[in-house]
């Protein structure tokens, strides 16, 4: 990038006018942002798309049709909903405990709530083998209190909590931050109790970002796989997922039906990956 | 730091208030114990129990340390790549006006939605057997898929929005007047982005790079299908993982992911203070 500009600024000397030469800066630097996105996302995801529908929707028809596969789509659905329900609650009320609240080791829960972000995915479901595995002592109690946790759905859920857990933490915070607690203080001061308080000051001021950050878990969930892969089981009509379908599929060298199930995932996540964006952004720019 | 946590007159129901305070705080402490905490206490058990010398001797296996070394390899690769353009990208976005940028904006969050598998899936049709790249390579005697070059080019691929939207933020607030001070001034426009630009984002360039770093060390779906398994070729440290948990050498597994959560967790500490920095700077201006 210096050598570009280096060159750019000794034309500029030689031939060209101090304008010119800006502009030519202007494009050569869009050019390379544009080549750069063009290669490295935009065709990789053509790639796919064409793939998928170069024999129309006759792709999609196989792929659906392979036992198991509306079973591991529906999977998928299910658990990626719940696990941006539960994580919209859970990460609410932890946004607002870390910003509101002050109690000893509040450091350590924030530090501790954005360990996802840096752990592997795989590591993540290593530990929840460890765990609930039946070679652990967790894992052999549950069993014979006649709790199936490893190659179950149950699995699959903890691995998609475990991996989503700072999405909505971190959307809501920042915007909790910006909130004055004066209202809060002044509702509570007029006599109103905590959940009314929440309800009518806290909540109406947070709604978009909750929504941003449960929209990005559930778009997160659809594609989840290396979390997953260790620890469902990966049984067909059972605990087979969407993703690992995909990835079983590429494996048989069926690239046409993977693609057409992939492109029927990512669509569905990229739709709320933009409206996510969108409305994150005209918050901010309400705010 | 005020305590919002005593109303300034004692109401009716104080007692209450403070007790579904305290409620809610145990509530989202077992939530974050239970979900997170103990599989992490768990798995530092479970890999230290064979004892210091299973230890030594999963780390002087050639095959983990080809994986150790592949994995650095492949993320320095990345961070350099997706660093250089990831800047370049978020410089014209936010500096620039063009039909399309809307466009380019959302390319930038597009890998976000894309499950790793399906980045694999795109890299196998665009370079695998009869994929539409694959002539162009073969002619020229170069292995892309089941080989480092593709590898590397999904861990790019997934590793893309972090630089762009970490700095994206900082440019846009910090402006233009210094840059365009320091031109006036006569600074050229190497000088204006070295003494200028450059210091402003360093934080957000540093918190993308960690987690980018993150990301590329612990890749698996897209790695997974490109890499074609190949032992002491084609194997990542999480490729090691995952077929050493298929093959039952779970010692071996449990020791390898320990290590890369630890390094996780190192980069963390350093992503926080990175962003600890990137919000004193905010409150300053």
């Amino acid at each position: 990038m210096s050598d570009t500009a280096q060159i750019t600024i000794e034309r500029s000397r030689t031939r060209l006018s101090p304008r010119s030469a800006a502009r030519l800066r202007r494009y050569t630097l869009r050019g390379v942002a544009l080549v750069y996105l063009g290669a490295m996302v935009a065709l990789p995801v053509i790639a796919v798309i064409t793939k998928g529908f170069s024999e129309g929707l006759e792709g999609l028809r196989t792929a659906l049709a392979i036992p198991g596969a509306t079973a591991a789509i529906r999977l998928t659905l299910i658990t990626s909903t719940l696990a941006a329900l539960i994580n919209a609650v859970m990460g609410t009320m932890l946004a607002y405990v870390l910003v509101r609240y002050s109690f000893p080791g509040k450091r350590f829960l924030s530090a501790v709530v954005d360990l996802p972000l840096a752990i592997p995915t795989l590591v993540t479901g290593v530990m929840l083998v460890a765990l609930y595995g039946p070679a652990s002592p967790i894992g052999g109690f549950l069993d014979r209190l006649g709790i199936q946790v490893i190659f179950t759905p149950i699995a699959i859920m903890l691995a998609l909590l475990v991996v989503t857990l700072p999405l909505v933490v971190r959307s809501v915070q920042p915007v909790l931050q910006e909130l004055d607690d004066a209202e809060e203080e002044a509702a509570a001061t007029l006599g109103a109790n905590g959940l009314t308080t929440f309800r009518k000051v806290v909540f109406p001021a947070i709604r978009v970002a909750i929504v941003g950050g449960t929209l990005l878990t559930f778009a997160r969930c659809l594609g989840e796989f290396g979390s997953v892969v260790l620890v469902a089981g990966n049984r067909a009509g059972e605990t087979l997922t969407a993703p690992v379908f995909i990835f079983q599929l590429a494996n048989q060298f069926r690239p046409i039906e993977a693609a057409a199930v992939a492109t029927l995932l990512f669509s569905i996540s990229f739709v709320l990956v933009l409206v996510t964006a969108r409305l994150l952004r005209r918050k901010e720019d309400d705010a | 730091m005020r305590t919002p946590s005593q109303p300034p007159v004692s109401l009716p129901g104080g007692g209450r208030r403070r007790l579904v305070r305290s409620l809610i705080v145990v509530v989202c402490v077992a939530y974050v114990g239970v979900l997170l905490l103990l599989p992490l206490v768990g798995i530092v058990v479970t890999a230290l129990k064979p004892g210091w010398s299973k230890v030594v001797e999963t780390f002087s296996r050639p095959d983990v340390q080809h994986a150790f070394v592949l994995t650095g390899v492949i993320t320095v690769i990345a961070v350099v790549v997706t660093t250089v353009f990831g800047v370049i990208t978020a410089w014209v976005l936010v500096r620039q006006r063009f039909v399309g940028k809307s466009l380019l904006n959302a390319l930038v969050d597009l890998p976000f939605a894309l499950s790793p598998v399906t980045v694999g899936l795109a890299a196998v049709i665009l370079f695998g057997f009869g994929g539409w790249f694959e002539p162009f390579f073969e002619a020229r005697g170069i292995q892309v898929i089941f080989a480092v070059p593709s590898m590397v080019l999904v861990t790019i691929f997934i590793c893309i929005p972090f630089t762009i939207r970490e700095v994206v933020p900082v440019l846009e607030e910090i402006g233009k007047d210094e840059e365009d001070a320091a031109r006036t001034l006569g600074a050229s426009i190497l000088q204006t982005w070295r003494k200028v630009t450059l210091p402003n984002i360093r934080w957000g360039i540093l918190y993308g790079v960690a987690l980018t770093i993150a990301r590329s060390i612990g890749e698996i779906g897209a790695v997974l299908i490109v890499s074609g398994l190949i032992k002491g070729k084609t194997e990542t440290a999480t490729l090691f993982i995952f077929t050493a948990i298929e093959e039952r050498q779970t010692a071996e597994a449990y020791i390898v992911a320990l290590t890369l959560a630890a390094v996780s967790i190192v980069l963390l500490v350093a992503i926080e203070s990175a962003r600890h920095r990137i919000e004193g700077r905010k409150v300053r201006t």
